[in-house]
């Protein structure tokens, strides 16, 4: 083996998640850059012979595959090949404005938690351009983030058993909104008539990841 | 072709149309779903000589009473509900006529938790992002999205095909239904403390009341225990062994939340899923510890149980 060969940057592990499908982990930390390489691999993970479905995280890539076109080595090699290739399509992400009614209940008890005034919370909830890291959970939804650090607080200590669609929420650094009347734990601060969840539509959500979104208040 | 096939008597307890489910949607936080036996699914499905991905009816704990509206060959797989015609005993996993008017019922469980009902020709079913699987939680796909109730006329999707009755899949090329599912150790083993690691795959656990078709809670006495459970979400995938705070798993299934954020500690390879779907709330479960390669032979052998259908 050369030198050079040696001093290549080993790729990252493929570890099984069972006998078809794998976890792929490129980092630890909710990062634009690390988001970026990681829904870029899966993007091109899924394109290849014998990966069913590559869907990126935050900082890693879960990949469903079939065992007998491509091996968990084989896997392994491919991802670290095409994390070493640094060309291809940048990820052009849509913008989309939400409109937020900003009256949930947990508005007040949060603005309080965090020492400032619920208009403060609004203003700084609205204010940035959020990232939308990755999708999960249920049907549509996206988690968006980082919140500015003045917002972030721990989830709620007694999970709501149900939220209604459309709640827009925030817990530690990420905000979302409830595609789907669903249990949740997160700060319940507003809500938008926009649906996330569009069962008509492939895919059947707004917010794909690698998209960016601007709340405004209404 | 036209007019029903079959109408619902009594629904059962939870009574769906599935199919093998539907893939590439989980980006779109769209779970696999589909039948949680699915070995059971598609052996019914051979055995009247549909394609294995047919539409079929899962039922759950306690099964329906339909009556055929026309002949129909069918075949029951899975757990073993009982199967009647008029009262009399049928067979489980061999295909038999029904005549027109004749009650199939499926009311006395004897074992497992899920059974499956194929029609020759495949049940007709709303389709919903390129399968028949009854997804409850967003109201799509089978029979408008919902479980069956008394009344409902189902039909089929197509003309029978050239298959008879009798067809039959042999008792040593079914799954073994027992509590001991073999897993795979996953990407967050090692944050289980290391007394735990090792009871992992020694300790019974049993499945909790709050289990259903999304995954099953697991009582641990005592439970495991983790060194942090601080994790980024990421994606994930049926069997699945989640460990949350509590120390309690969550195994997953067909209709599993796509992504999560608590440590995955091992993953029930998918021949055992067939296994893990036949228990019921208060079965005691055991994860044996097995390799990617084992795992696969199993799955391969599972496979050619199911081929031995197309050539018979």
């Amino acid at each position: 083996m050369s030198p050079t060969a040696n001093r290549r940057p080993r790729g990252p592990k493929a570890v099984p998640l069972g006998d078809a499908a794998a976890y792929i982990e490129l980092g630890r930390r909710v990062d634009t850059a690390l988001n970026t390489r990681a829904l870029r691999l899966a993007a091109a993970l899924s394109a290849r012979r014998g990966v069913r479905e590559a869907v990126g995280a935050y900082a890693a890539v879960t990949v469903h595959f079939d065992p007998d076109v491509i091996s968990l080595a084989g896997l392994e090699r491919l991802a670290g090949e095409l994390l070493r290739d640094k060309k291809g399509e940048p990820l052009r992400g849509r913008l989309h404005r939400v409109p937020v009614v900003y009256d949930g209940p947990d508005l007040a008890a949060a603005a309080e938690a965090l020492e400032i005034s619920a208009d403060a919370l609004v203003q700084l909830h609205s204010g940035p351009i959020y990232r939308a890291f990755m999708t999960g959970f249920v049907p549509g939804w996206t988690y968006l983030g980082p919140l500015p650090p003045p917002l972030q607080l721990p989830r709620r200590d007694r999970p709501r058993t149900s939220v209604p669609a459309g709640s827009v929420a925030m817990a530690g650094q990420q905000t979302g909104v409830y595609p789907l009347p669903t249990p949740g734990g997160w700060h319940l601060i507003g809500r938008t008539s926009l649906r996330m969840f569009l069962p008509e539509s492939d895919p059947p959500l707004l917010i794909r990841p690698g998209d960016r979104v601007k709340f405004f208040p209404v | 072709m036209s007019g029903p096939a079959l109408r619902v008597v009594s629904a059962g307890l939870l009574t769906t149309v599935q199919d093998l489910g539907r893939t590439r949607h989980r980006s779109a936080g769209v779970p696999p779903g589909g039948a949680m036996d699915r070995f059971s699914a598609a052996a019914a499905n051979l055995l009247v000589g549909n394609e294995e991905g047919a539409a079929v009816l899962e039922a759950t704990v306690t099964g329906p009473e339909l009556v055929a509206e026309k002949p129909l060959l069918v075949a029951v797989t899975g757990g073993d509900f009982l199967p009647r015609v008029n009262g009399a005993e049928a067979p489980l996993w061999t295909s038999f006529e029904l005549g027109s008017g004749d009650h199939l019922q499926l009311r006395e469980r004897r074992g497992g938790a899920r059974c499956y009902v194929a029609v020759a020709g495949g049940l007709r079913a709303d389709r919903w992002l390129g399968s028949a699987a009854t997804y409850l939680l967003v109201g799509r796909g089978g029979l408008e999205g919902r479980s069956l109730r008394p009344g409902d006329l189902l039909e089929t999707a197509a003309e029978r095909g050239g298959a008879g009755p009798g067809a039959t899949l042999p008792p040593e090329l079914r799954p073994e239904y027992r509590g001991e599912l073999a897993a795979v150790p996953g990407p967050q083993v090692n944050r289980l403390l290391p007394e735990s690691r090792r009871r992992l795959f020694q300790q019974m656990f049993h499945v909790l009341h709050s289990s259903d078709r999304m995954g099953y809670r697991l009582g641990a006495e005592p439970p495991l225990e983790l060194r942090s459970a601080d994790l980024l979400s990421f994606g994930l995938a049926p069997g699945c062994i989640q460990v949350p705070p509590s120390g309690e798993p969550i195994l997953l299934q067909a209709d599993h939340q796509t992504a999560g954020g608590y440590p995955v500690v091992a993953t029930v390879a998918r021949a055992w899923l067939p296994a893990a779907a036949q228990l019921l709330p208060g079965n005691e479960v055991r994860f044996r510890r097995a390799t990617v390669e084992a795992s696969l032979a199993e799955w391969r052998r599972l496979r050619r149980s199911l081929e031995s259908l197309l050539s018979a």
